[in-house]
C-alpha cells in the first residue's frame, strides 16, 4: 500500500496525536508505544503506518528493534501551516503600535 | 523569538482567540480600532490598501471596509456592531462578503497592563468547526495546540 498520505490527516486523529507526543520526549518501540493505548496492537501498528508513511515518524532500526522517532522538520511544516494566518495578524498589529506611538493627540 | 501574537484556536471548537500586548497606553489602542484614518492605515499593505467605506463606532452602528488588492480586486467587508463600550469592549459581526466563510462573531476586549501597555483579546466565534478551519485553512492549529509543550518547545527550537 503506497498511498501519499496527507499529513493534516494524519494528525486529526487523537491516537496519532497521542502518539506524536509519546514519542516526543523519546524514540520509542511499536511495543512500548503500543503499551499506552487500550486500542489492540494492529491498532496501533496501522497509526504508526500513517505517520511512518506521511514522515511525521521515522524509523531506526537499533539491533532487533525499529525505534520510532519524532521528525521535527516535518512537525515545524505542520506548525507552519497556522503562521501565514497569525502573521497577518502580527503584521497588522505591529503597523498599529508603529502608528499608535507616534500618534499625536490632537486637544 | 517570542511571539507578540499568538493564536489559541483548540480542537473541534468553532473559535479561536487572538491575543496581543502593545506598548501603547489603553486609550491609544482603543482609538487605533474607531479612527477610519488610523484603522486604514493598519489594515492596509503596501499592495492593498484599505478603505473604510462607513464606521459607526456605537451600539446598533455597522461598519462597510474594502480592500483592493495588487490586481484591482475589490474585496468587501462588513458587520454591525452590537456593543461598544469605549477603552473596554467592542461585540461586532464580520463577513467577507463573497465568500464561503460565513458570518463570525468578534468579541475585542481591551485591556490596560501598566500606563504605558495595553492588552487586546479577540474571541471569534464561527458558524461551524469547519467554517473556522477554512479560514485557518488548517485543522492543525488545534493539533499544535492539543500535542502542546514538548511538540511545541521541538518545533520552536527549529524557528
Amino acid at each position: 500500500m503506497n498511498l501519499r498520505r496527507d499529513v493534516f490527516q494524519a494528525i486529526a486523529d487523537p491516537t496519532r496525536r497521542a502518539i506524536l507526543m509519546l514519542v516526543a520526549s523519546q524514540s520509542m518501540t511499536a511495543g512500548a508505544i503500543a503499551s499506552n493505548f487500550d486500542t489492540a496492537r494492529p491498532t496501533v501498528s496501522k497509526h504508526l503506518q500513517i505517520l511512518t508513511e506521511c514522515e511525521l515518524l521515522k524509523q531506526e532500526q537499533n539491533g532487533r528493534e525499529i525505534y520510532y522517532h519524532l521528525n521535527p522538520k516535518k512537525m515545524k511544516e505542520i506548525a507552519d501551516f497556522i503562521e501565514p494566518f497569525r502573521k497577518m495578524w502580527d503584521d497588522r498589529f505591529n503597523k498599529l503600535e508603529t502608528i499608535m506611538k507616534k500618534y499625536k493627540p490632537e486637544k | 523569538m517570542e511571539q507578540k501574537t499568538k493564536i489559541n484556536a483548540e480542537d473541534g471548537k468553532q473559535e479561536l482567540v487572538i491575543t496581543r500586548e502593545f506598548d501603547l497606553p489603553l486609550e491609544l489602542l482603543f482609538k487605533a480600532h474607531v479612527e477610519p484614518d488610523i484603522i486604514e492605515q493598519w489594515m492596509s499593505t503596501p499592495h492593498s490598501p484599505t478603505k473604510v467605506l462607513k464606521l459607526e463606532s456605537k451600539k446598533h452602528g455597522s461598519y462597510q471596509f474594502e480592500t483592493i488588492d495588487a490586481k484591482g480586486n475589490k474585496y468587501g467587508f462588513n458587520g454591525v456592531i452590537h456593543e461598544f463600550i469605549p477603552n473596554r469592549k467592542i461585540t461586532r459581526t464580520f463577513e467577507m462578503e463573497n465568500t464561503p466563510f460565513g458570518v463570525q462573531l468578534e468579541f475585542y476586549e481591551f485591556e490596560k497592563l501598566t500606563d504605558d501597555t495595553s492588552k487586546l483579546n479577540m474571541h471569534v466565534i464561527y458558524e461551524s468547526v469547519s467554517h473556522r478551519d477554512q479560514v485557518l485553512k488548517l485543522p492543525f492549529a488545534q493539533g499544535i495546540n492539543m500535542a502542546h509543550n514538548r511538540i511545541q518547545e521541538i518545533v520552536s527550537k527549529l524557528k
